[in-house]
C-alpha cells in the first residue's frame, strides 16, 4: 500500500477525533452540570472554602485560608516542604497585602 | 483524482519513503516528540478542568469569612466577638464556624473535623467524606474511634458517607455535631474557629470587609474573591513544576529544531540536486519538505493530544497523581470537567507544528534553489 | 533541434578561482541521431551537456531548443522542458539511496501529478523492455553495476522524453554489458529519440550506432 495511503488512514481518525473531542467538550461539560451543581449545594450548605486536593498538611489543604505569616515561612511555595507546593503558588493575598487588611485609618 | 492532490501524494510518499531509511531513528524522535506533547497538552487540560471546577463550585463558598489574629497566628473567635460586629448593612447572615484538623494515626492521615447543626447529624454519628470511607473501610452503620488529643477514645456511628461525587471538596471531611466537636477538641465554650458571614450585593462585600477590619482590628477578613483567585493560579504555566515542565519541554523542542536545522549532510545535499536534476522544480522539493515537517509535527500533535485527552479524562491524570499526592494519604478520586480552553489548545498547536515545520525548511532552502549541475559534476 | 550560439560558462565568476569551462561553442544538433562528444577529461564535455540539457545556464550565448530560446527562460519553464523533453543518464548513475528501483523510477515523473498507477505501468513497461522485471522491487543499492545504469535509463525514460543525455555511459561497464547498453542506443534510434553522449571509450565513440563525433578540448570544439 502506498505510503501517503497509510498516513492518511492513521491521521485521518486522529484529527477526527481531535475535532469531536474539542466539538463535544461543550456538551460533555453538560452532562457533568448536575454533579457540578450538587458540589456547589455543598459548598454552599458547608461553607467549604477549599477544595480537599492536598491534604498533606493544614496549610496545603485550606491555601485560600492561609496565615498572613506562615506564608513565608511555612508556605506550601516551599519545595522542601511539599511536592504540592509546586503547583500551588501562594495565595495572591498574602504575595499583595490585600488593601483591606489594615484600613483602619491610619496614625498620622 | 485532482492532479494538484495527486502530486502532493507523490510527494508523501517520496518523503516518507527516505523518512523510512532511517526508521528507529525517526520513529525516536516522532515518539520522544509525541511524548512531549502528551505531557504538556496533559497539563493543560487537567489544569483546566481543575480551575473549571474550582471556580464553579467555590462560587458558592461564603462571602467573606473572618479570622482573628494573634500575634501573627490564626486564633480563636472569643465569646462576644461576634456580637461586636453589630449589625452591618448588607450583611445577611453571621455565623460562628467550627472546624479543625485531626491527624489519624492508624492511617497516617489528615482529617478534617467539622460541627454541623443538630439537623443535619445527631449527637454520636458523623458523616464522612468518601476517600476517607474508603482509606478506613467505612461503610453507613459502621462504627470508627478517634482518640482525641487528650487521649480520650471517643467512638462515632457513620451516618452516611458523602457523595463520592463530591470527593474533590469532601474527601477528608468528618461532619459531626456541635457538641461532639467541642468535646472531642476540648474546645473552649463559646469559642469559635472563624465566622462566615453572607452579604447579598457582591458589590458591597469589600465595603463590609473594610467596616469589619475597622471594627476588629485583630480580625482579617478573607473575601470569596480571594479564595477564586487562589485556585485560578493552580498549575499556573508560571509555577513550579508546571514551569519545570515546560521549560524542559522548550529545551527538548530547541534541540530537536536545532539538530534539523544545523544543515544538511552531504549526502542530502547530493540527494536534493539529483531530484531537481530529474526534474523536480525548487518549489517540489520545498513542498516535499514541507510534507515531512507537518506530518511529523501533526502526528506528534493528534497523538499527544488524543492520548492526552484519554489519560486526563479517562484515567484521571494517573501520571500526575503521584505530584499530585504528594505526601498525603488521602487523595480524592475525581471525575474532571471536559472544559476545553480552545486558545491553549490552539496555542500548542502553534507551538507544536510551525517551529519544526521550520526547522525541518531553514536548512534545505539554499540547496533547493541550487542550480543542479553541481550533481553531475559529482 | 538544439543550436547553440556563442555559448560560454564560466564557474566561481567573479571569485579568486573564477573558471571557464566553455569559451563560446557554436554547435548544432540533429534531431534523432545518436552525437558523441570525445575530449580528455577537463574539456568541458560534462558541462557542455548540462547547458544543453537545461541543468544550467550559460553565461553568455544561447541555447536554442526547436526554434525556442531556452537560455533566459525563468527555472519553472526551464525545469518544465528539461522534465518533459530531457532524460538524463549521469555517470555515477545518482539513484536515490533506500528506495526500491521502482521508486527512483517513477521519481522524474511526481511533479507531474500523474495517477501512481499509470506511472508503475511505465515503469513496469521499462522494465520489461530493459530486461529488469525480476528486479522492480529491489533496492538499488543491492543492484549490480549492469542493472544500476539500467535502472538510471528506465528513469530517464520514465516521461518519454525527445532527447536522452548520458554522461559516460560505459565508464563503469564491462565489454558485455557495454555492447547491451550500445543495442539499447541503437533502440533509442528506431524510436525516433535524440541521443547525446560523452565518451572516452572507442567502443562508444567508433561504434556504428553512434552517427556523429564532436571532438572536444580545453572547452572548446576541435572537430565536428
Amino acid at each position: 500500500m502506498r505510503p501517503s495511503t497509510v498516513v492518511f488512514a492513521l491521521l485521518g481518525p486522529l484529527a477526527a477525533a481531535t475535532v469531536m473531542v474539542l466539538a463535544l467538550s461543550g456538551p460533555s461539560t453538560a452532562a457533568h452540570q448536575p454533579r457540578l451543581d450538587a458540589n456547589r449545594a455543598l459548598v454552599a450548605r458547608l461553607g467549604l472554602t477549599d477544595l480537599a486536593l492536598f491534604t498533606e498538611a493544614r496549610y496545603t489543604r485550606h491555601p485560600s485560608q492561609a496565615d498572613l505569616h506562615s506564608a513565608l515561612q511555612d508556605h506550601p511555595g516551599a519545595f522542601d516542604h511539599f511536592p504540592s507546593g509546586s503547583l500551588l503558588p501562594p495565595p495572591a493575598l498574602v504575595r499583595r497585602h490585600a488593601s483591606l487588611d489594615r484600613k483602619a485609618a491610619s496614625p498620622d | 483524482m485532482h492532479p494538484w492532490i495527486e502530486k502532493q501524494r507523490h510527494l508523501i510518499d517520496f518523503t516518507l519513503a527516505a523518512l523510512a531509511r532511517r526508521k528507529t531513528r525517526n520513529a525516536g524522535l516522532l515518539v520522544a516528540y509525541t511524548l512531549i506533547v502528551f505531557v504538556l497538552a496533559s497539563l493543560m487540560l487537567f489544569a483546566n478542568a481543575l480551575r473549571t471546577e474550582a471556580a464553579y463550585v467555590l462560587a458558592a463558598s461564603p462571602e467573606v469569612i473572618l479570622q482573628r489574629m494573634v500575634a501573627g497566628r490564626h486564633d480563636l473567635i472569643p465569646p462576644g466577638y461576634i456580637e461586636r460586629i453589630g449589625r452591618l448593612r448588607g450583611v445577611q447572615k453571621i455565623e460562628g464556624r467550627l472546624w479543625g484538623y485531626y491527624y489519624d494515626p492508624v492511617v497516617n492521615a489528615n482529617y478534617t473535623f467539622m460541627a454541623r447543626p443538630a439537623d443535619e447529624v445527631a449527637d454520636g454519628r458523623i458523616m464522612v467524606g468518601a476517600t476517607l470511607a474508603r482509606e478506613r473501610g467505612l461503610a453507613p452503620g459502621n462504627t470508627i474511634s478517634f482518640r482525641s488529643y487528650s487521649g480520650r477514645l471517643f467512638t462515632f456511628d457513620v451516618a452516611a458517607v458523602l457523595s463520592p461525587d463530591s470527593e474533590l471538596l469532601s474527601a477528608d471531611l468528618v461532619l459531626l455535631s456541635e457538641r461532639d466537636f467541642r468535646a472531642f477538641f476540648e474546645y473552649p465554650a463559646g469559642h469559635w474557629t472563624d465566622v462566615a458571614l453572607a452579604v447579598v450585593n457582591p458589590l458591597e462585600v469589600r465595603n463590609v470587609a473594610a467596616k469589619l477590619a475597622a471594627a476588629l482590628p485583630d480580625s482579617r477578613p478573607i473575601l470569596r474573591e480571594e479564595v477564586l483567585r487562589t485556585y485560578e493560579s493552580v498549575f499556573d504555566w508560571r509555577e513550579g513544576i508546571v514551569l519545570t515542565v515546560l521549560a524542559g519541554a522548550i529545551l527538548a523542542f530547541t534541540i530537536l529544531a536545532w539538530e534539523k536545522a544545523s544543515g544538511l549532510s552531504a549526502d542530502e545535499r547530493r540527494e536534493i540536486g539529483i531530484l531537481k536534476a530529474i526534474g523536480w522544480e525548487t518549489g517540489d522539493v520545498i513542498r516535499m519538505k514541507l510534507w515531512e515537517g507537518l506530518l511529523v509535527s501533526l502526528t506528534a500533535f493528534l497523538l499527544g493530544f488524543v492520548a492526552a485527552w484519554v489519560h486526563v479524562f479517562h484515567f484521571g491524570a494517573a501520571v500526575f497523581a503521584p505530584v499530585l499526592k504528594g505526601w498525603a494519604i488521602l487523595y480524592p478520586r475525581f471525575t474532571l470537567v471536559p472544559a476545553v480552553d480552545g486558545l491553549q489548545v490552539a496555542t500548542l498547536f502553534f507551538f507544536t507544528v510551525v517551529p519544526y515545520t521550520a526547522a525541518v525548511l531553514v536548512p534545505i532552502w539554499r540547496a533547493a534553489t541550487t542550480d543542479p549541475d553541481a550533481v553531475m559534476r559529482a | 533541434m538544439i543550436e547553440l550560439s556563442a555559448v560560454r560558462k564560466a564557474f566561481n565568476q567573479g571569485q579568486g578561482n573564477e573558471y571557464w569551462a566553455l569559451h563560446g561553442i557554436d554547435l548544432a544538433i540533429e534531431a534523432g541521431k545518436v552525437t558523441a562528444f570525445r575530449g580528455p577529461s577537463g574539456s568541458g564535455k560534462t558541462t557542455l551537456l548540462t547547458v544543453v540539457g537545461c541543468l544550467a545556464r550559460p553565461t553568455s550565448g544561447r541555447v536554442r531548443f526547436k526554434g525556442e530560446d531556452i537560455s533566459a527562460l525563468p527555472e519553472r519553464f526551464l525545469t518544465e522542458i528539461r522534465r518533459q523533453s530531457f532524460g538524463f543518464v549521469f555517470q555515477q548513475f545518482n539513484l536515490i539511496k533506500g528506495l526500491s528501483a521502482l521508486e527512483n523510477v517513477i521519481l522524474p515523473a511526481f511533479p507531474t501529478g500523474r495517477p501512481r498507477r499509470e506511472l508503475v505501468a511505465a515503469a513496469e513497461a521499462l522494465f520489461d523492455r530493459l530486461k529488469l522485471g525480476h528486479r522492480a522491487g529491489a533496492r538499488v543499492e543491492w543492484l549490480s553495476g549492469g542493472e544500476q545504469q539500467r535502472v538510471a535509463i528506465a528513469r530517464a525514460l520514465i516521461n518519454d522524453p525527445e532527447v536522452i543525455i548520458a554522461d559516460e555511459p560505459t565508464a563503469n561497464l564491462d565489454t558485455a554489458l557495454s555492447m547491451e547498453f550500445m543495442g539499447i542506443l541503437e533502440g533509442f534510434t528506431a524510436a525516433g529519440k535524440t541521443v547525446l553522449l560523452t565518451s572516452h571509450d572507442p567502443l562508444v565513440v567508433e561504434s556504428a550506432a553512434v552517427h556523429r563525433v564532436v571532438g572536444m578540448r580545453d572547452g572548446r570544439l576541435t572537430d565536428h
